[in-house]
């Protein structure tokens, strides 16, 4: 029996390793050759660099403008993630407090959107909100993500609030509280947990988008998956720049997840379950 | 609570969110819909054209292929991403020591965006692959698998797989660790075997996870466009373009406002239905517990 186990654990082992390898290979590929000179890399992709060069990342840095893209993305994604966590947590505190069918048919709304995919309004979108992305394109994407992520966060913050005991609201009224101020000074840091929850699906979310930034910004305010995008397209000639454009690209995030590993997962696994 | 308090107190918790969820999402999707029955050209719309673009949309053969491209997209990677995800669902929840390093592993590729993960993969596929066959005379790589649609449509199912199983293996695994030890335990002592306990009480048990990573994966892989666009950007010649890019393309590559947006409702409708079928069809199979 012990032996039979101890096989059946080196077997898993096996395959799982093999599996991580395969997993990280790609990346792989992407960080040996972004040090490596053009001939190098068509000569054997898969060698060691000899010699190191750094050149490719000095020009990757400047071709594809990595820290306006860098700095447009922390903006878009901060601004939008905050706004969506004090939107859709006051939203949610109202719909779970008040019972009356308005509001159970609006919950019930916003939960049916999250069905439609953007691309089903992608085109009279754009015809109406053109004008108005023009004249900041910035605010005004933060603005649509606000919109197109209520609904998954309110769902969220709604099934936890439910869980808080409503003599919590009644003592803090008693006591002279408003809304406002019982919600923000006693609620609101109940939530700790699905706040986290809420600013991690959002970020990824919003962080990694394409197609909406695509539809909406400009040069000056891409992000980085957008300048990634238009930097390869030009450069995928000069294999050791593109790599090293990609390997900025993957390594903010790959950096944030090891910081907070623990509660990405966590943060995943609820949001998936709820 | 007074009326007038009331909606005092709506319009300070609910008015702001509420009123932008209403601009950015009802208001341009309810406007799709009355746009699809008109001749709107992106600025106006002069009259009720009836279902003309949606005659237009069936009668345009791309739209077909790409119909068929999608659902076959979406059956199989919404079968392999599940069945790997499970799989190393199995593994990290396994009592190896390296579990945590390994889901690590399994996890990253999720965290970077589909357009990134497509111009790697075009690199592996275009540049990489092709280099080394040459080099070791692999017959199978010589040309690059992008360049033709059988191959390609497989390129981005590997990708899509590569992307997605780490995030539906986190599902699982939440859905695995839900199981109470004892009704294992209890079935070991009553000797089944590691395989029968698998099948017979832990995946019955976590049905529920089951449910919603298919779920996922079947609205991922409708709505799938960040990869297809990095990857393959459609060709060789919008043979492999998904549904959401044949409607970019339609819209804002050849101004085909009308016919796209009636597109754009099939599509909403096509995901709508299939989500509900299969919702209806994976509940079946959850245990009251």
């Amino acid at each position: 029996m012990n032996t039979r186990a101890s096989w059946g654990k080196r077997a898993t082992f096996g395959v799982g390793i093999t599996l991580a390898f395969a997993y990280f290979f790609p990346f792989f590929l992407v960080f040996v050759n972004s040090v490596k000179l053009k001939y190098d890399i068509l000569e054997n992709p898969l060698a060691f660099p000899a010699p190191i060069t750094w050149d490719n990342f000095q020009q990757a840095l400047t071709k594809m403008e990595f820290f306006r893209s860098l700095t447009n993305s922390l903006i878009i994604t901060v601004f939008s993630v905050s706004l969506l966590i004090v939107f859709s947590s006051m939203l949610a505190y109202y719909l779970a407090r008040t019972k009356s069918k308005s509001s159970k048919y609006i919950f019930l709304g916003l939960v049916a959107s999250m069905i439609v995919p953007f691309q089903a309004l992608m085109i009279p979108f754009m015809a109406l909100f053109a004008p108005f992305v023009s004249w900041n394109n910035r605010a005004s994407l933060v603005f649509f993500y606000i919109g197109f992520g209520v609904a998954l966060s309110t769902f969220l913050y709604h099934g936890f609030i439910s869980t808080i005991p409503t003599e919590i609201d009644e003592a803090a009224s008693i006591d002279g509280a408003s809304d406002m101020v019982a919600f923000w000074k006693i609620i609101f840091p109940m939530m700790r947990p699905i706040t986290a929850t809420v600013a991690i699906i959002n970020a990824l979310w919003i962080w990694n988008d394409f197609l909406l930034p695509r539809l909406v910004l400009t040069r000056e305010t891409q992000t980085l998956p957008l300048s990634t995008y238009l930097f390869f397209g030009q450069y995928s000639i000069e294999y050791g720049q593109a790599m090293a454009g990609l390997a900025l690209a993957v390594i903010p995030i790959v950096i944030f997840y090891l910081i907070l590993q623990r509660q990405f997962i966590s943060g995943i696994s609820q949001g998936a379950v709820k | 609570m007074t009326r007038a308090r009331s909606i005092k107190k709506f319009m300070k918790f609910a008015g702001v969110p509420l009123a932008i969820f209403i601009i950015v999402l009802v208001v341009p999707f309810v406007n799709g819909f009355y746009y699809s029955f008109t001749d709107w050209d992106g600025f106006k719309a002069t009259k009720l054209v009836g279902f003309a673009n949606y005659t237009e949309s069936f009668e345009d053969p791309r739209f077909w292929s790409t119909l068929k491209f999608t659902a076959l997209f979406v059956v199989v990677s919404l079968i392999l991403v599940n069945a790997v995800a499970f799989g190393l669902a199995l593994i990290v929840t396994s009592k190896l020591k390296s579990k945590n390093f390994l889901r690590t592993f399994f996890f990253v590729p999720n965290l970077i965006g589909g357009v990134i993960l497509g111009v790697i993969w075009q690199f592996i596929f275009n540049s990489a692959l092709v280099a080394l066959a040459e080099k070791y005379d692999w017959e199978m790589f010589k040309e690059s698998w992008l360049q033709d649609t059988n191959k390609a449509f497989w390129a981005l199912i590997i990708v899509t797989i590569w992307q997605s199983s780490g995030y539906m293996m986190i599902v699982y695994i939440t859905g695995l660790i839900s199981i109470e030890n004892d009704v294992i335990e209890a079935s070991q002592i009553d000797g089944a075997s590691p395989v029968r306990t698998l099948f017979s009480i832990k995946i019955p048990l976590m049905a529920q996870a089951f449910t919603i990573a298919l779920f996922l994966t079947l609205r991922s892989g409708f709505m799938a466009y960040d990869v297809n666009v990095a990857l393959t950007g459609g060709g060789p010649f919008r043979t492999t373009e998904l549904i959401s890019l044949h409607i970019f393309e339609d819209a804002f590559a050849e101004g085909d406002f009308g016919t796209g947006q009636a597109k754009a409702v099939i599509m909403f409708l096509v995901v709508a239905l299939a989500a509900l079928v299969q919702v209806t069809i994976s509940k079946r199979y959850e245990v009251q517990r």
